[in-house]
């Protein structure tokens, strides 16, 4: 069966790691949903979180693939129920009028969202939450005039005291 | 800690690693290493063609086991060195290219003689590096021969700019390079090996493929051990030729596309696989859901990126071969009574049934001069091939029987290959005759390689199978296009007698196998480079063949 697993990894924090990376991806022919890096709990790592769709063979052969490359130290699929994942989206609506302004206020309200700019003809709407909490939103507010829409991709970290880290 | 230059800290630590020669051929961004080269005993072999350069490095590495070096200078160079190393990473061999850059401050510039190596090559090495200062040097160079020759082999480059080589600084050698994300020698899980004990030991038809990785870690003798206690057939794929010595009375030569039609046969009823060493590429699996459909698989490599990457396997064993199949006979071998079983009896009866027959040839038949061939050289003697239906005759016909004495581009079946290759084996192994089989077609793409052997002073023999086309292609186009023969016709051939006396070698065209054993034995008494020009009809054939895509089971004989 296809679905999006959620694959934790921890890398080399240096220039070019990512393009390793991510060149393997399109060599190898994996359907990446999305990629997230950013610094990890040491200076010297960075964490990835890979969104990949596909069967479970296909995220063990990514896993396999990833590990592989030297500046890979460690990857791992998280199960969803054992993980937080979020993804962070900024979205610029059009509001033409007050209407439509308070119309879009009740979505974003809704969805525990904020707004994080406002301007007469225009807000930017910033929403957390899983994938499917963000297309929902993006779903319901297509009647609206979306300018932009800017998305972090997913990112995860295990639950309760247990960890994804080195074991050094 | 001394004070030098970027160039003399390289060489110097090179000299650490023991490395004995460098194929190269030098250039404007690399001058300050050939310059401090030249005080150093490191011996250069000047080649011909960067791609040559790769390729001699590689066969001095398949047939010395130890990492070849090859050298180039920026843009051209480099990028000239590419099919090489690319053909060196698919056949999982260690060479280490060095190349030259452009000076730090140029770089992305698009300065003259500019080429981002380190991105072009980073599908076809392990890793690359490109140090930005002299102090890097050392540790870069001991973790490129490390990274190059632990784990799954590869080849690894180290992009040095220009400025980078001429600067002077003090420099420390006891440094090391952390490489904190890569396992070398994964062990063996024992649970795993347990299970697939098991599994071995309840088999009714066990079947061994074994691959290049029994080459690589030096397993030859656990593989014959353990085919010996579970009396087992062993096929091999085309790089795990000369793994196993193809006279034992368990071999069955190679499996695969060309592969011989006993390996074939046996290895769809089997109902145990152990492969070991491989990777169940296309050309040894044919139709990959069709091949040896009953058989449980147990599968051994270093690499975990091959467990399950094409084969579904019922037991995956990340480990280097030897490891794991001492570990597999320290527990069957208090299981195991020999016992004559009937899928070994069925073994005998049917090779011998299969093995006889070599088809009609119009003229001089390959396959009969390989077989000549193996009897004209010594067992410890080196043959490599290049591409086409003259590696797939010689693969057939011609029977390896020690490690790494048939030294093949398999994985990437790259043309040109198989000369240069011989060039570097020769240089590993000076006192061994080392015998290039070639096609026509690929013998040109390398044969400038002739003037590095003679000014060097490395006498290899080439036996050119003649037939003025691109015979592979051809046959395909026979068999499978209709007879409509497209862009294969090399009519334009050159004398190749007169080809390689203008560079200084021997030529001898030969019109029988009788004048091919004079030719040969004559050859290897004098050691000195020939090339053998053998015409052969060009409507040869290499039979077996299963066509490509198809199930092992759908053989043309
Ligand atoms: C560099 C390269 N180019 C093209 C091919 C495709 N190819 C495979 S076999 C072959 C023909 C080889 O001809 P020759 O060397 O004369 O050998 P023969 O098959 O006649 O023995 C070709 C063109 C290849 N394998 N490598």
């Amino acid at each position: 069966m296809k679905k999006t697993f959620i694959i934790t990894t921890l890398v080399e924090h240096k220039p070019g790691v990512l393009s390793k990376v991510s060149s393997m991806f399109w060599r190898r022919n994996f359907n990446i949903e999305s990629i997230a890096i950013g610094a990890a709990e040491r200076k010297d790592l960075a964490r990835m979180t890979i969104a990949v769709k596909g069967e479970e063979r296909d995220a063990q052969r990514l896993i396999g693939q990833l590990e592989k490359l030297v500046d890979v130290l460690k990857a791992t699929i998280l199960n969803p129920e054992d993980a937080v994942i979020r993804e962070l989206a900024l979205i610029k609506i059009r509001t033409a009028n007050s209407r439509i302004r308070s119309d879009v206020f009740n979505y974003v309200e809704a969805f525990r969202g904020r707004t994080v700019d406002l301007s007469p003809e225009s807000i930017i709407v910033e929403l957390v939450g899983n994938r499917s909490k963000i297309d929902a939103f993006l779903e319901l507010t297509k009647k609206f005039e979306i300018l932009e829409v800017s998305r972090t991709g997913e990112t995860a970290l295990l639950r309760g005291p247990g960890s994804v880290k080195l074991n050094d | 800690m001394s004070r030098m230059s970027g160039a003399q800290a390289l060489i110097k630590a090179l000299e650490k690693e023991k490395v004995e020669v460098i194929f190269g051929i030098p250039g404007g961004q690399i001058m300050p290493i050939y310059d401090a080269l030249l005080d150093s005993k490191i011996r250069h072999v000047l080649a011909r063609h960067e791609q040559s350069a790769a390729h001699m490095a590689d066969g001095y590495a398949r047939a010395s086991n130890k990492a070849g070096v090859c050298m180039a200078t920026s843009g051209p160079g480099a990028t000239n060195l590419v099919t090489g190393i690319a053909t060196a990473y698919l056949d999982s061999s260690p060479v280490v290219a060095i190349t030259g850059q452009v000076p730090t401050s140029q770089i992305a510039s698009d300065a003259f003689q500019e080429a981002d190596i380190i991105g072009i090559t980073t599908p076809i090495t392990k890793y690359n590096f490109q140090p930005r200062s002299v102090e890097e040097i050392p540790k870069i160079v001991n973790a490129a021969f490390y990274l190059a020759s632990t784990g799954r082999r590869t080849p690894v480059l180290i992009d040095i700019p220009r400025d980078v080589q001429s600067e002077i600084k003090k420099v420390d050698f006891a440094e090391k390079f952390i490489i904190r994300g890569y396992k070398a020698s994964p062990k063996p899980d024992p649970l795993k090996i347990k299970k697939a004990a098991e599994l071995i030991f309840k088999a009714d038809k066990p079947f061994i493929l074994a691959g290049g990785g029994i080459t690589n870690s030096n397993a030859f003798r656990e593989l014959k051990e353990l085919a010996e206690l579970l009396m087992a057939p062993v096929g091999t794929t085309l790089m795990g030729k000369g793994c196993f010595p193809e006279d034992h009375p368990l071999s069955l030569g190679m499996v695969g596309m060309h592969g011989t039609k006993e390996a074939n046969y046996f290895i769809m009823k089997a109902d145990v696989l152990l492969a070991v060493g491989c990777r169940f590429s296309d050309r040894t699996t044919g139709k990959l859901e069709e091949f040896s459909p009953d058989a449980k698989v147990i599968h051994i490599d270093i690499d975990p990126a091959e467990m399950g990457k094409k084969r579904d396997v019922d037991l995956d064993i990340v480990s280097s071969a030897d490891k794991a199949i001492d570990a597999l006979i320290e527990i069957l071998k208090q299981k195991m009574k020999k016992k004559e079983s009937k899928w070994q009896k069925r073994i005998k009866e049917l090779k011998d049934r299969f093995r006889n027959e070599i088809n009609d040839s119009k003229g001089i038949s390959p396959p009969k001069l390989l077989k000549l061939l193996r009897e004209a050289l010594p067992l410890e003697a080196i043959v490599t091939t290049e591409v086409g239906q003259n590696q797939m005759w010689a693969a057939l016909n011609f029977k390896a029987i020690k490690p790494r004495t048939f030294i093949s581009s398999g994985g990437f079946g790259c043309m040109g290959f198989g000369f240069p290759a011989a060039i570097g084996a020769k240089v590993a192994k000076p006192d061994v005759p080392v015998v290039d089989i070639a096609g026509d077609g690929s013998f040109r793409m390398t044969e400038n390689s002739l003037a590095t052997s003679i000014d060097e002073n490395i006498p290899v023999i080439v036996v050119i199978l003649n037939n003025s086309v691109l015979g592979m292609v051809a046959q395909w186009q026979r068999l499978f296009y209709n007879r409509r023969y497209s862009a294969v016709n090399l009519g334009d051939n050159p004398d190749f007698v007169k080809l390689s006396e203008s560079y200084g070698a021997k030529g001898k065209r030969i019109n029988s196998l009788d004048e091919f054993t004079d030719t040969i034995n004559k050859a290897l008494k004098e050691d000195v480079t020939t090339v053998i020009d053998v015409p052969i009809d060009p409507e040869e054939n290499v039979f077996p063949m299963v066509p490509a895509g198809r199930s092992l089971k759908e053989i043309i004989e």
